[in-house]
């Protein structure tokens, strides 16, 4: 009953979301009030449908109602309750409906939020949400229904992908999905604009937090993402520029200078037919994401299972929403071009430069990634692009921006004089150099070419950034939470350079044989071993080693990489062991039984790795709070007599 | 034409590179494996019938034989078992089954009742071989050639079609054939 109950909401919100589309966007094309009044209900009607959906899905997971297809195959009656929940989006259909979830509770707050905005406007966006909003639940019920019912019922269901059985990856999902929804809100806000003719400073004001929070969302979901393929699976790296990935680090980048670019609307009203590019462009990413997963073109190791019938839906689906927006913007970005000039060098045409530099950075892993289905649709044969081409190009684009930084959030708007604050970047960039290479070089005394480079403008910016909240708490003046917040991501940004420079430089991985009582260095660490005992666990025997880990003689730690033999299948696990030490991450693997007491080991050695993760999400948090300034809150709906002026233009 | 239509223009051109990859998708969906031209998962498991007998992936090297996942739970298996069983009359190549994620007694009377059709099944009760093989859901079969290398997947169950175009020639002409 509970399945059909969900199909029949599910049905519901899409003629919902279908209402809202029209009462929005035509209801505001005829100026007609009692349309557009109609949209928040249309809204609030959807989300309970929706959230009635996750609700009889849920209750189907947790009463292990194994006649539910998606139920009997992602789910198992021994599976524990937290995954039994979690397993709801272990695969495609539950994924998708977690996307329209969250798509219906950015559209919920965005109605909550939308009284301090012009009620023609307001409608406008929640209409192009609901657009979005109807494709999906279209998308779900034609192609990929959670609530099919498997008959004759299995007896015991299939279990949840065992990768996904860990808490870390089983939050990663949901915290993802908030940051590629949330770019739909951004997008929303730029096809009303363009659909309104009009886009004013307030406009970017309105975007701005929204957008924000979006980013630091998708930020803390790649970070959490890479730290659990890091840790959990001890696949041994923490990025693989795999086509999934990279298909949420696009939207990143762009929406990194979707941000930025805002920023100038906001405070100058220029940029703005480029800030509606780059809006559309966000969104388009993660619609396109979602495209190259589930469509099966392309073959990624966190592959769903492939069905080029939806990825023939969801072309179309992207055609209709990117194509439309771009015909769009077309045919209205002509319409908002703005007088107001800027000098070079002063801080609009620094932004300008990031903005540019991110759209190459995207471009790139764009290429990179598309590259294999390029090649195959010319008759160019298989291809495959991995860190040797994703590495260098990234940083070419990546590079400058990193060295444009510290001078462009110090330059003047609209004036390209610096003045004397010249004298300060120098400063701190002799400052910075000293200091990146003197750590660097004091601690591992060797690098490569870029080591120093990498090192230099990390504490570079980080320097940088400090100078001007430094000396305003000095004087006792006030921070805005806008400034404090784009302060602590410009040093999250500086500490992520920092952390990646000191890994890529300094990792080491060493195979060794062993012997017991031997003793092996390995990038500053003595490792003696032990040899190997037996150990007992609940359900398995294991073989222990035990090595030694000092470091110029004084003990670091003991570590016990295993070789698990687990009794009922017989078969035989290796469980690393990895333990921090002075930011070191240091990884040991028990390999094979060598004989005679040997055995080889493998040793892996990343300094600062962590520091990557925790400098991201440094970033975001600096986003949530430069989103939580009161100056967005504050914004008025325009005048009575402006907004009637606006209605009596039309469209 | 202005430059506001620069970005359409990439769109439209990007929306037909798409689509193309999608009229080869149905192929790709089939073979596509990050696994494809690279060695085969090592594995060590014990023997379904003779539990103290280990199948090892080592044993299987220098000659070619048919990988399939499978399980007494899923309803495609059933479907694809009288495949199967045609494939080891033929005789042309060994199937070594990986119980996944199963009964170890509910297997044992599957096969009894519906016919064996593998040389050895290896029991993988916790599914961790099948992460390193990336099954995603069973059924799916791996063809692997005398080096231990995978040159080709099939995801769903296993037709004659399949068999006759795509693996039959893979094995009795290998080398004429790119994976």
């Amino acid at each position: 009953m509970l399945p059909e109950l969900g199909h029949f909401a599910l049905i519901l919100a899409l003629f919902l979301a279908a209402l809202q589309a029209f009462f929005g966007i035509a209801g505001a094309a005829a100026g007609r009030e009692r349309w557009m009044a109609a949209v928040t209900t249309a809204v609030a009607g959807e989300a309970v449908m929706v959230a009635t959906a996750m609700a009889c899905l849920m209750a189907s997971f947790i009463g292990d109602d194994f006649s539910v297809t998606y139920v009997a195959e992602n789910s198992n009656s021994a599976l524990p309750l937290f995954y039994r929940v979690t397993a709801l989006w272990g695969a495609h259909e539950g994924s998708l409906l977690l996307w329209i979830f969250l798509l219906a509770a950015w559209t919920v707050a965005v109605a909550a939020a939308s009284r301090r905005l012009p009620a023609r406007f307001a409608a406008r966006v929640l209409g192009v949400l609901g657009v979005v909003s109807f494709g999906f639940l279209l998308f779900t019920l034609a192609t990929s229904d959670p609530f099919v019912r498997l008959d004759p019922a299995a007896a015991d269901g299939r279990d949840l992908n065992p990768i996904l059985q860990d808490p870390g990856l089983a939050v990663h999902p949901p915290i993802l999905y908030t940051g590629y929804v949330g770019f739909s809100v951004a997008f929303a806000f730029a096809c009303a604009a363009m659909l309104e003719g009009r886009l004013d400073q307030n406009w970017a004001r309105w975007t701005r937090p929204w957008t924000t929070v979006a980013w630091a969302f998708l930020g803390c979901g790649i970070a959490l993402g890479s730290f659990w393929a890091y840790y959990e699976l001890g696949w041994g790296g923490f990025w693989f520029w795999d086509p999934v990935e990279n298909a949420s680090f696009m939207p990143w980048l762009v929406g990194t200078a979707l941000i930025h670019s805002l920023a100038v609307t906001d405070k100058r009203g220029l940029f703005k037919s480029w800030t509606l590019l780059l809006a559309i462009l966000a969104f388009s990413m993660s619609l396109l994401g979602t495209f190259l997963v589930r469509s099966g073109v392309l073959v990624s190791v966190h592959s769903f299972a492939a069905d080029p019938q939806r990825g023939i839906f969801i072309l179309a689906f992207l055609i209709v929403m990117i194509g439309g927006a771009l015909s769009l913007y077309a045919w209205r970005a002509p319409l908002l071009r703005s007088a107001a000039g800027f000098e070079l060098g002063a801080r609009e045409s620094f932004l300008l430069f990031n903005n540019v530099l991110l759209v190459i950075a995207a471009a790139t892993v764009f290429a990179g990634t598309l590259a294999p289905l390029i090649a195959d649709s010319l008759g160019l044969g298989t291809l495959s692009v991995g860190p040797p081409y994703f590495n260098p190009t990234f940083m070419m684009s990546m590079l400058p921006l990193l060295a444009l930084l510290a001078v462009g959030i110090h330059a003047n708007w609209k004036r390209g004089r610096l003045g004397d604050k010249w004298r300060m970047l120098l400063n701190t960039l002799v400052a910075a150099a000293v200091i990146g290479c003197g750590l660097v070089f004091g601690i591992y005394r060797h690098g490569q070419v870029l080591t120093p480079v990498g090192a230099t403008l990390g504490v570079w910016i980080i320097l940088a950034s400090l100078v001007d909240p430094i000396d305003r708490w000095r004087r006792r003046l006030s921070l805005s939470r806008a400034v404090l917040g784009m302060t602590v991501a410009h040093v999250g940004l500086g500490l992520v350079v920092i952390a990646l420079t000191t890994v890529q430089s300094f990792t080491i991985e060493r195979d060794v044989a062993m012997s017991p009582g031997a003793s092996v260095a390995v990038g500053g660490y003595e490792f003696r071993f032990d040899g190997v005992s037996p150990v007992e666990g609940p359900n398995y025997s294991a073989l222990a080693a035990t090595l030694v880990v000092t470091r110029d003689g004084m003990p670091v730690t003991v570590l016990r990489p295993q070789k698990r033999q687990y009794w009922v299948q017989r078969q035989v696990t290796s469980e690393t062991a990895i333990r921090m030490f002075r930011g070191d991450n240091i990884l040991l693997a028990l390999g094979e039984d060598l004989g005679a007491g040997r055995w080889s080991v493998r040793v892996q050695i990343r300094p600062l790795v962590t520091l990557v993760w925790l400098a991201a999400f440094i970033m975001a948090c600096g986003g949530a709070l430069a989103a939580s300034d009161r100056r967005y809150r504050a914004v008025k709906v325009a005048a009575p007599a402006e907004e009637a002026a606006a209605l009596e233009r039309g469209t | 034409m202005n430059r506001y239509f620069v970005p359409l223009a990439v769109f439209a051109l990007l929306a037909v590179v798409l689509a193309i990859g999608i009229r080869h998708a149905p192929e790709k969906g089939v073979i596509a494996s990050p696994l494809l031209g690279r060695p085969a998962p090592q594995f060590s498991l014990p023997e379904l019938s003779q539990p103290t007998q280990q199948v090892r992936s080592a044993d299987l090297k220098g000659r070619w034989y048919l990988f399939n996942v499978w399980g007494t739970w899923c309803g495609e298996c059933r479907a694809e078992h009288e495949t199967l069983l045609q494939v080891q009359r033929t005789g042309v190549i060994p199937l070594i089954g990986l119980d996944w994620k199963d009964d170890e007694r509910d297997a044992r009377a599957w096969l009894a009742q519906l016919g064996n059709p593998y040389q050895a099944v290896a029991v993988d009760a916790s599914g961790r071989v099948a992460i390193d093989w990336g099954v995603y859901g069973a059924p799916e079969t791996f063809l692997v050639d005398p080096r231990g290398i995978v040159v080709y997947k099939h995801v769903g169950a296993l037709t004659q079609e399949i068999w006759s175009h795509e693996i039959l020639p893979r094995v009795s002409a290998p080398g004429t054939k790119k994976s």
